[in-house]
C-alpha cells in the first residue's frame, strides 16, 4: 500500500485505543526477567561456546605479528581466529571500519582476535595470553580544532541562500561565536551481544541485540559473501541502543566465525571497557555560529558552519542538520566539514545532527535574544516561518513551534523568572531558568508486517524491532484499532527475519513507520475476511466483523486467514513538504557558588509530534531524552587522548551518564496536533525530540544563574571555577 | 582472570602468617575492587586469603574514649553506627558519599584503605602505567593524555594516580591509625598519615606494609567535637569519584582540621595549614596545596578546593 496523499478523516480519528494510555504489553516479562534477551537465550541455544574479543591497542598501523600460541594450549579453548588469518571481510554500506580480517588497523580496540572456549572465564583468561607485534603508523591527528582552523571557508555550503556576508556586515545586531559538543557513547544499558549458530557452516542464525534486522541480515551476507536467504536474525528484545545497535558490529561477526570454526553455536557481549572503542560514538562538533538581526529582532543572516570527524568514508556529526530550516532568515549559509581522523569509527547517536547543532545553535539564540533585549521566547516567535526558509516554497507539513513556545512558557512561569544573570541565589545556590527551541527532521521508511486472524486471535508479526521504546504495545495498540479487536486479543511478534521487513527502529522513525505498515497489514486481512464471509464492504467492531445488518465474531471464522502488506510513502513527503517534529524545552538550575556544580531543579519539555500514539510510552521517550540531554549538558564527554588517539574514559565509572541523583522533577506536554502527511495515523517520531535542545536550555540556565557563559560542552565546573562571583 | 588458588582464614595472625608464605597471596575481604582488578588481569594473585571469617566486623569502644573499626566492618555499617554518627559525623558523611549502596554493603574499613586507584591509564593495561608495571612510564602524563581527574600534590614524574576513597579523607582528619598484624604475628599502629607511601619512584609501593602484613583495625581517638563536614565535588550528584572533596572540623573558635581527597596519592592534610583555618580558606590552601604541579587540565583543582572549603566556612 503506498502512502501517496496526506490523509483524510480515518478510523484513527474515532479511535478507541490508539492515542489512549496504555501500559507496555511486554512489561510482566521485563518486570519478572523473562524476557529473552540475546546473551541469555537458553531458552533455543542449549549447547553453546563461549567467545571473548580482543582489540587493537593502536590507533593506527599495521600488525606485525599475532603469538595466540600460549592461547589455544590454555584450558578450555576450542580457537582462536586471529585477524590475520582471515582474509579481509566485505563492508556493509553503512559500516566504515573493516570488523575482522587482514593486517590494518583503522582505530583503537578494533576487533584483531577472538578466543572460543568452553567457558567466559577460560576465554577471557586465555585472551590475555595472546601477543600481538604492531608498527604503528605515526602520521595521524586527533585535533578537531586544529582541523577547523585549516578547513574554515573552504568548500561548498549545503545551503547558500541569498548573500550571508552581505546581511551579516550590515546587520545592525550580531553575533560571531564558536561551540564544541565532545564526543559521546551510547553507554546503552545491554551490551552488544549476539549468539550465532553457522555450525556447518550453511544455515546461519543470529540471536542478537540490534535495532534493523533487515540491515543486519543484509550486513552479514555481505560481511561473509553468502547469501541473505540463509540468515535468520532475531531480536526480540533489546536493552537500549541509542543508535549503536543500528549496525552489525563485532559481537555477531566473531561469534559467526567462532561458530563456524568450532561447529558449535557461540554467544559474544563486547565487554564495557571494550564497547566504547570499538563500537560507535557521535562525533566531536567545532561550531561557528554568525548571527544578524534588525534590531526589532528579525534574523536577517545566518551561518553555521561545522566540523565533526569520521574515519575515512563515514558520516560524522553534522551539526548543522537543522539550520537550514529552524529559523525564517532570508540569508544563510551552512557547511559541514568532514574531518578524516583515526579515532573509533563516528556515526549515529539519538538524533544525529539536531543533537549536537542545537547544543550550539540555541545558546547562540539566547545570545543573541540578550543581546537584543528581547525575551528568549519572543525573539524565537519573532523568527517562525511555516515554510522552508531555505526554499520558501515548500511548506512544513505541520509546524506547532509557537505553540510549544507560548505554551511552555505559562505552564514553566517564565515571565516570573529572574532576568538578570546572577541575580538569584538561594542559600549557596545560584538559581537560574533557561529555555532552548527543539527541532528534529521527520522521517519514514517503508514498514512490512502480516496478520494472522485464527480463533478470534490476531498475531502481528514483523521484522519491526523494539528497543525499550513501546513498539509492542502500539502496534498492538494500532493492529486492535484496525481490526475492531480487543487490545489483549492481539499478540504481536518482532525482531525475527523470518518475519516481514519493517522500517527497524532509528531515526525517530519506527513508530510511525511500523504502525503503518501494521495498518496496511490490518486492511490487508480485513479484505480478506470480507471475502471470506461474501461482503462487498465490512467494518470491524467489538470483536466482529459488520456488513449490512449481520454482525459476525471474528472468533467464529473458521481456519486461520492471513493479510501481509507494506507501507511505502510517496513522492509528496519530500517533495511537497518539509516535514520535522518540534519543542520546547525549559528548565530551572542551580549552580553552587562555591563549586561550580550545576545540578537540575525541574524540567519541562513541550512537543508537537502528530499524533502520540501512547502517551504513557511516548513520554518514557521523551522523559528518556531530557535524562541524556542532562547527561550531555553537564557531564557526557569520551575524553580524547590525542596522542594515542583513543577515548580513555571507556567505562560506566569514567564515562559519566546521568544517574538518579541528577534528575529533577520533569514534566512533558503533548500539544493535541495532527500530521496527515505523515502516515495514517497522522503520527511523527518523538523519541529524538526529546533530546534536541535540552542540553542548550541547561546551558542558558547555567548562564542565567551564574552570569557565566559557556560554549563548550559539557558545562562541568572547572569551565566555570575562575568566572564565579564571590562566595 | 587468572586461575588462583583460595582459602578461608578464621584467625588474623594465621592469614598473615600464611599471606607471607604462599607466593603471590592476596587477601580478599568485599572483593568490590580486587575482584574487577583480577578480571582485567591487573591484579594476578596466584592465592587468595578469604578474610572475612576473621572475626574483625565489630565497632568497639576503646579505653580512652575512642572507637576501635574492625578491618571487616561494612562501609554501610559503618556509615550507620550511632557512635560514628553522633561522635565522628565527618565519617558518616564521607562514607554515605562514597560507590553506591550496593558496593557500599560490601565494601569493608580494611578495604577501603587499600583500594587501587581509579587512573584509567591504570585501567588500560594497553597503555603504559608505571603503577602497574614498573618503569612502563606514566600514559597520563605523555602529551595530550587525559588528566582531569588526576592529582595535583604529593605525586611524581612518576605517577599522578590519586587515592579514591572518601573515607579515609575523613579519617584522616580525625587522626584515625591502623591497626595491623604481622607474618610474625605481631601487631602494630600505623598513623594513617604514615600508612600511604607517595608515589616518588616506585609509584606501585602504595602503602608502608610489610609482606603478608594485614589490618586488623581501624581506631579513632576520643571524639573531638566541633561542625563536622565533608563536601565532595563531582560532575554528577552521584556514583562518581571526586574531583576534589573536603573534610572539615570546625571547632566554635574557628581552630580545626582540613583533609583534601581527590588531589593526592592519599587523603592530603598538613598539621601547618590547619593552623592556618582561622584565616580562611586562602590562607589554609597557600599551605595545604603548597608546591602543587597540577598539568594543564587539572589545574582548576587548586580553585576548586579553596572555594570549596570557603563555601563550607561560609555556611556556618
Amino acid at each position: 500500500m503506498e502512502f501517496n496523499r496526506p490523509a483524510g478523516q480515518n478510523l484513527f480519528d474515532k479511535a478507541r485505543i490508539v492515542g489512549k494510555p496504555h501500559t507496555r504489553v511486554d512489561a510482566p516479562l521485563k518486570v519478572t526477567g523473562t524476557a529473552p534477551y540475546a546473551y541469555e537465550r537458553n531458552d533455543v541455544v542449549r549447547s553453546h561456546l563461549v567467545g571473548y574479543p580482543i582489540g587493537s591497542e593502536i590507533a593506527k598501523g599495521k600488525i606485525t605479528a599475532i603469538d595466540a600460541g600460549a592461547a589455544r594450549k590454555a584450558p578450555g579453548v576450542r580457537v582462536v581466529i586471529t585477524t590475520l588469518e582471515i582474509e579481509p571481510l566485505g563492508i556493509w554500506n553503512y559500516n566504515v571500519a573493516r570488523l575482522f580480517g587482514g593486517n590494518v588497523v583503522e582505530h583503537y580496540q578494533q576487533a584483531i582476535a577472538v578466543v572460543v572456549a568452553d567457558t567466559f572465564e577460560q576465554a577471557r583468561a586465555a585472551a590475555h595470553l595472546v601477543n600481538v607485534t604492531y608498527e604503528i603508523d605515526e602520521d595521524a591527528e586527533f585535533d578537531l580544532d586544529a582541523a577547523f582552523a585549516r578547513l574554515e571557508g573552504t568548500g561548498e555550503p549545503s545551503t547558500n541562500v541569498g548573500d550571508f556576508d552581505a546581511a551579516f556586515a550590515d546587520a545592525p545586531v550580531t553575533l560571531d561565536e564558536m561551540y564544541r559538543t565532545p564526543s559521546q557513547t551510547h553507554a546503552m544499558m545491554e551490551p552488544h551481544a549476539s549468539i550465532v549458530d553457522w555450525s556447518d557452516g550453511g544455515e546461519m542464525t543470529v540471536w542478537t541485540s540490534n535495532q534493523m534486522i533487515e540491515w543486519n541480515r543484509q550486513a552479514l551476507a555481505t560481511t561473509f559473501s553468502i547469501d541473505p536467504d540463509t540468515i535468520r536474525v532475531e531480536s526480540p528484545y533489546i536493552g537500549g541502543g541509542f543508535g549503536g545497535k543500528l549496525w552489525l558490529r563485532a559481537d555477531a561477526v566473531l561469534a559467526a566465525l567462532g561458530s563456524r570454526a568450532t561447529g558449535q553455536p557461540v554467544k559474544l557481549a563486547l565487554p564495557r571497557p571494550f564497547m566504547m572503542n570499538n563500537t560507535t560514538h557521535r562525533s566531536a562538533t567545532v561550531q561557528r555560529i554568525r548571527l544578524g538581526a534588525t534590531r526589532d529582532g528579525k534574523l536577517t543572516a545566518i551561518g553555521h558552519e561545522a566540523a565533526s570527524h569520521t574515519l575515512p568514508g563515514g558520516r560524522g556529526e553534522n551539526a548543522t542538520a537543522q539550520t537550514p530550516y529552524f529559523y525564517a532568515g532570508e540569508n544563510r549559509r551552512v557547511m559541514h566539514h568532514l574531518v578524516d581522523m583515526h579515532l573509533p569509527e563516528a556515526s549515529d547517536m539519538r538524533a544525529p545532527g539536531e543533537a549536537s547543532g542545537l547544543m550550539a545553535l540555541e545558546i547562540a539564540m539566547d545570545e543573541m535574544a540578550e543581546k537584543l533585549g528581547i525575551d528568549p521566547v519572543e525573539f524565537r516567535i519573532l523568527n517562525d516561518t511555516q515554510v522552508n526558509p531555505s526554499k520558501p516554497s515548500v511548506p512544513f507539513s505541520e509546524r506547532h513551534f509557537v505553540e510549544c513556545l507560548r505554551r511552555g512558557a505559562e505552564k514553566f512561569g517564565w515571565a516570573d523568572r529572574n532576568m538578570t544573570p546572577g541575580g538569584r541565589r538561594e542559600g549557596q545556590w545560584l538559581i537560574g531558568h533557561g529555555m532552548a527551541g527543539a527541532y528534529r527532521g521527520n522521517l519514514t521508511l517503508p514498514s512490512g508486517a502480516r496478520a494472522r486472524l485464527s480463533d478470534g486471535k490476531l498475531i502481528i508479526e514483523t521484522d519491526m524491532t523494539d528497543i525499550g521504546t513501546g513498539s509492542y504495545t502500539i502496534i498492538a495498540e494500532t493492529a486492535a484499532e484496525t481490526m475492531g479487536l480487543s487490545m489483549d486479543a492481539v499478540e504481536v511478534r518482532l525482531g525475527n527475519s523470518a518475519w516481514p521487513v519493517s522500517s527497524g527502529s532509528g531515526g525517530q522513525f519506527g513508530a510511525s513507520s511500523s504502525t503503518a505498515g501494521v495498518y496496511a497489514a490490518c486492511l490487508a486481512l480485513r479484505d480478506e475476511i470480507a471475502e471470506r464471509i461474501g461482503a462487498q464492504e465490512a467494518e470491524f467492531r467489538d470483536g466482529n466483523v459488520v456488513a449490512g445488518n449481520t454482525a459476525t465474531p471474528l472468533s467464529e471464522i473458521d481456519g486461520e486467514l492471513v493479510g501481509e502488506d507494506t507501507m511505502t510513502f510517496g513522492k509528496f513527503h519530500t517533495e511537497e513538504y518539509l516535514m520535522a517534529t518540534f519543542g520546547a524545552h525549559f528548565v530551572e538550575v542551580g549552580v553552587h557558588i562555591g563549586t561550580g556544580e550545576t545540578r537540575l531543579r525541574r524540567m519541562l519539555a513541550v512537543c508537537d509530534s502528530g499524533r502520540i500514539l501512547n502517551p504513557v510510552t511516548a513520554r518514557s521517550q521523551v522523559l528518556g531524552g531530557m535524562v541524556m540531554g542532562i547527561g550531555a549538558a553537564l557531564s557526557e564527554h569520551l575524553a580524547t587522548d590525542t596522542g594515542r588517539g583513543f577515548f580513555v574514559n571507556h567505562d560506566l565509572a569514567g564515562y559519566e551518564v546521568a544517574v538518579h541523583a541528577d534528575i529533577p522533577e520533569q514534566e512533558v506536554v503533548f500539544l493535541d496536533t495532527l500530521d496527515p502527511v505523515a502516515t495514517p495515523l497522522k503520527s511523527k517520531g518523538v523519541g529524538e525530540l526529546g533530546i534536541c535542545g535540552v542540553a542548550a536550555a541547561i546551558a542558558n540556565a547555567a548562564y542565567n544563574a551564574s552570569g557565566v557563559r559557556v560554549r563548550d560542552y559539557p558545562i562541568t565546573l572547572d569551565r566555570m571555577i575562575d568566572r564565579l562571583p564571590a562566595i | 582472570m587468572r586461575a588462583f588458588s583460595y582459602e578461608r582464614a578464621n584467625d588474623p595472625a594465621h592469614a598473615a602468617t600464611r599471606a607471607a608464605a604462599v607466593s603471590g597471596a592476596k587477601f580478599i575481604a568485599g572483593g568490590t575492587n580486587l575482584l574487577d582488578l583480577m578480571k582485567l588481569e591487573i591484579e594476578t594473585p596466584a592465592h587468595l586469603i578469604d578474610v572475612s571469617g576473621t572475626g574483625l566486623e565489630r565497632i568497639e569502644e576503646t579505653a580512652d574514649g575512642g572507637l576501635r573499626i574492625g578491618a571487616f566492618v561494612s562501609n554501610t555499617d559503618l556509615a550507620a553506627d550511632s557512635r560514628v554518627r553522633r561522635d565522628y559525623p565527618v565519617l558518616t558523611r564521607a562514607l554515605v558519599a562514597g560507590a553506591s549502596g550496593q558496593l557500599r554493603n560490601k565494601a569493608t574499613t580494611g578495604g577501603n584503605l587499600l583500594q587501587r586507584t581509579r587512573c584509567p591509564y591504570f585501567y588500560d593495561t594497553a597503555q603504559p602505567c608505571n603503577k602497574r608495571d614498573p618503569g612502563a612510564g606514566c600514559g597520563a602524563l605523555t602529551e595530550g593524555a587525559f588528566s582531569r581527574q588526576l592529582g595535583i600534590i604529593g605525586t611524581s614524574d612518576a605517577c599522578i594516580a590519586t587515592h579514591p576513597s572518601d573515607m579515609a579523607v575523613a579519617m584522616r582528619a580525625l587522626d584515625a591509625s591502623v591497626e595491623t598484624v604481622t607474618s610474625t604475628g605481631a601487631t602494630r599502629r600505623i598513623s594513617l598519615d604514615e600508612f600511604h607511601r607517595l608515589p616518588g619512584e616506585t609509584p606501585e609501593i602504595e602503602t608502608v606494609l610489610d609482606a603478608g602484613e594485614m589490618i586488623t583495625a581501624v581506631t579513632l581517638p576520643a571524639p573531638i567535637g566541633g561542625r563536622q563536614a565533608y563536601q565532595k565535588v563531582r560532575d554528577r550528584a552521584s556514583y562518581a569519584f571526586a574531583l576534589v572533596s573536603v573534610a572539615l572540623v570546625r571547632q566554635p573558635d574557628g581552630t580545626g582540621r582540613v583533609a583534601l581527597g581527590g588531589v593526592a596519592p592519599k587523603p592530603w592534610r598538613r598539621a601547618d595549614a590547619d593552623a592556618e583555618l582561622p584565616n580562611g580558606a586562602h590562607a589554609v590552601m597557600a599551605k595545604l596545596l603548597a608546591g602543587a604541579r597540577p598539568t594543564e587540565e587539572n589545574a582548576f583543582k587548586v580553585a576548586l578546593a579553596e572555594r570549596t572549603l570557603a563555601a563550607m566556612l561560609a555556611e556556618d
